[in-house]
């Protein structure tokens, strides 16, 4: 890429490819005239330290909130942050890569049978299980990426939609009973803090879920900041004048939908240890269905937004539960209109809007 | 052989079924360009309220009529109310309208009409062709009607001014509305359209498997695999597309050994992927070739 050839504008903040896909409004959140751009301030501190305080100020309010809360939200919140990982995993592929998936619940039943089985077969410890899911579902992604190549758009979005039906089937099927305890599924036992903690386990299992998050969300910051993030994105706005500047597109798509399902994956294993259960039925098409909302509700291509969609996928329906018990599916539909309304581009593209409106407002 | 022949005419009276519903996807996805998978719930709606017609007395073939007209004019109504105001938008918030499209109607149909199972009426009678009892009148008078429709589409958009201007409208929206056509409202007729012929093929399918807000969950999966496997452009495709689908799923299940029956669903889908690699834009889909 030459950098002394970038257009300026709008074009200049996400490279010389934009101006000339015809993909680039189909992924990307819609170009505004208003976000915020890098370099700006609000009074007078860049807008880069505002946002590295509101990492710490988060951060905080995260390793404190375990202790002043009841055990039950303590056990919510470590799935909403599964949940966001999960969710990572799936923006990995659709903001970055461009290529659509409705088969992450797929993925991460892999990584929740792998880690029940280690834990039920083979008495294995279960922080063990959370590299072997990565690892299983990497391979399982990366197979599946293969035949995908040929696939764009809703025909790659049927691809994956096969995969998510297929799976539950396949976990309840005869052959495979014997490991994955067919319809009855696996219970496991959840697990205490170790070392002599004070902390309950659904404390305990918060910490380690944070910890693990913390790690899968540098790891994903700095992939998307590299050259090989780089190649991604250029697949992503322009597959063709990617392959032109020498970017081996084929490797580089599955390679990102092996890391994709390695995150959803690891989440997965997470889920299973959290959760203490682990079911045919919980990985259905229906799952895949609240990742995708999730992700397009956080923002596609946010990494931050991430978050947000964890708390949306775990705690909206609950919230449309108690507004009406009968009509529950209805309100979250509204919700969901609603909050699409409001934010066309996500949370995150609504969060870069009102930063710019009131960088430019104090100026 | 037997086996063999009885099974395929199993899978075709099956196949109708899906095929119905394919050539609805297909339909909308060639005036708005997305696949809606709201259309499944909204046939369903559709259905339902041809069953209160018809409880409160009215004959057949005016609540079926009835109920097209109004499938039409609702559909257009939802393009206006909801998807117009965010036509701007990124098409995976599009996505995202369908799924709460989906939620909210399937809701709504248990809250009204509740969950218990309810039967619909034929009017091709329910009696068995062969004797064998593999295909009945319903089901060969609901193949007529799929056969109906896809030729009275064809004659609509290959010889009618509006048929044209919807597709001029849906392949390049810029271009068709500087040749004078109001795109918008070719993007709401086709959802009028599709909700129609959505409501037509709710209304053939519910006799088989009776009606509830959850009948189209499964079937919707086994149109949107016909639909794309024919090729979401072509509408025969579709309905060919549907049919296949139907036959895969019943011969997997008989003929292949051991798993054949648990995984019907998984095979007829792997089959597809199969399919969709060979040929990335299904069967009779023409490759789209884009200017870089």
């Amino acid at each position: 890429m030459q950098q002394d050839t970038k257009p300026t504008g709008e074009a200049a903040a996400v490279g010389p490819l934009a101006a000339v896909s015809p993909m680039a409004g189909a992924v990307k959140p819609a170009a505004r005239p208003t976000v915020a751009r890098p370099g700006e301030t609000i009074a007078g501190i860049p807008l880069a330290t505002w946002s590295r305080m509101a990492v710490l100020a988060g951060f905080v309010l995260a390793v404190l909130l375990p202790f002043t809360v009841k055990n039950f939200l303590v056990f919510q919140l470590t799935l909403a942050l599964i949940y966001a990982i999960a969710i990572l995993g799936l923006n990995l592929l659709t903001g970055f890569n461009g290529q659509f998936s409705l088969g992450h619940s797929a993925f991460y039943g892999i990584g929740a049978y792998t880690a029940a089985i280690m834990m039920d077969q083979g008495d294995i410890a279960y922080y063990w299980t959370l590299p072997a899911a990565g690892v299983t579902s990497f391979a399982v992604g990366f197979l599946f990426g293969l035949p995908a190549l040929r696939l764009e758009g809703v025909y790659l979005a049927l691809a994956t939609f096969a995969l998510a039906v297929a799976m539950p089937q396949l976990l309840k099927s005869t052959p495979l009973e014997g490991w994955t305890g067919g319809v009855q599924g696996i219970v496991l036992i959840k697990p205490d803090a170790p070392f002599g903690l004070r902390l309950s386990p659904d404390q305990w299992l918060y910490f380690l879920t944070m910890a693990v998050a913390i790690v899968m969300y540098a790891c994903a910051v700095s992939l998307v900041h590299s050259r090989t993030g780089r190649a991604m994105i250029a697949i992503r706005d322009n597959p063709i004048a990617a392959s032109a500047m020498g970017i081996n597109v084929s490797l580089y798509k599955s390679l990102t939908f092996g890391v994709s399902a390695l995150y959803t994956g690891v989440a997965g294993a997470l889920g299973a240890i959290a959760v203490g259960f682990v079911a045919p039925d919980s990985f259905t098409f229906n799952f895949a269905i609240a990742l995708f909302v999730g992700l397009v509700v956080g923002g596609v291509g946010s990494i931050p937004g991430t978050l947000l969609a964890g708390l949306f996928v775990l705690f909206v329906p609950n919230i449309a539960e108690q507004v009406s018990k009968g009509l529950a599916q209805a309100v979250y539909g509204v919700i969901l209109i609603g909050v699409i309304y409001v934010m066309p581009a996500g949370a995150a593209g609504f969060v870069r809007l009102v930063v710019g409106k009131i960088a430019r407002a104090v100026r | 052989m037997d086996l063999l022949l009885h099974q395929v005419l199993a899978g075709l009276a099956t196949g109708g079924i899906y095929a119905c519903l394919a050539l609805a996807i297909v339909m909308i996805y060639q005036a708005i360009d997305h696949l809606n998978f709201a259309q499944g719930e909204m046939a369903m709606f559709s259905t339902f309220i041809a069953w209160q017609l018809i409880q409160w007395g009215v004959p057949f073939w005016m609540a079926f009529f009835g109920t097209i007209a109004f499938s039409f004019v609702a559909g257009v109504v939802i393009e206006r109310g909801l998807f117009r105001p965010i036509h701007d938008a990124p098409v995976l918030s599009h996505v995202v309208i369908f799924i709460a499209l989906f939620a909210i109607l399937n809701s709504l149909a248990g809250f009204i009409w509740d969950y218990n199972v309810k039967s619909f009426p034929t009017p091709f009678g329910s009696h068995s062709l062969f004797g064998n009892g593999l295909m009945s009148a319903h089901d060969a008078g609901m193949i007529g009607v799929t056969l109906l429709m896809l030729v009275l589409l064809y004659l609509f958009f290959r010889h009618t001014r509006i048929g044209l201007a919807m597709r001029a409208a849906a392949a390049n929206p810029e271009s068709a509305r500087l040749a004078g056509i109001r795109v918008g409202w070719m993007i709401a007729l086709g959802w009028g359209m599709a909700a129609a012929i959505g409501a037509v093929a709710g209304m053939m399918i519910a006799p088989v498997v009776f009606l509830e807000p959850n009948m189209m969950s499964s079937i919707l999966l086994y149109g949107f695999a016909g639909a794309v496997v024919g090729g979401l452009g072509s509408p025969g495709g579709a309905v060919l597309g549907g049919f296949a689908v139907g036959v895969i799923e019943n011969l997997a299940g008989t003929f292949i050994p051991y798993v054949g029956r648990e995984l019907k669903l998984t095979i007829a889908l792997f089959i597809i992927v199969a399919v969709l690699t060979v040929k990335p834009s299904g069967i009779f889909g023409r490759t789209v070739v884009s200017r870089v």
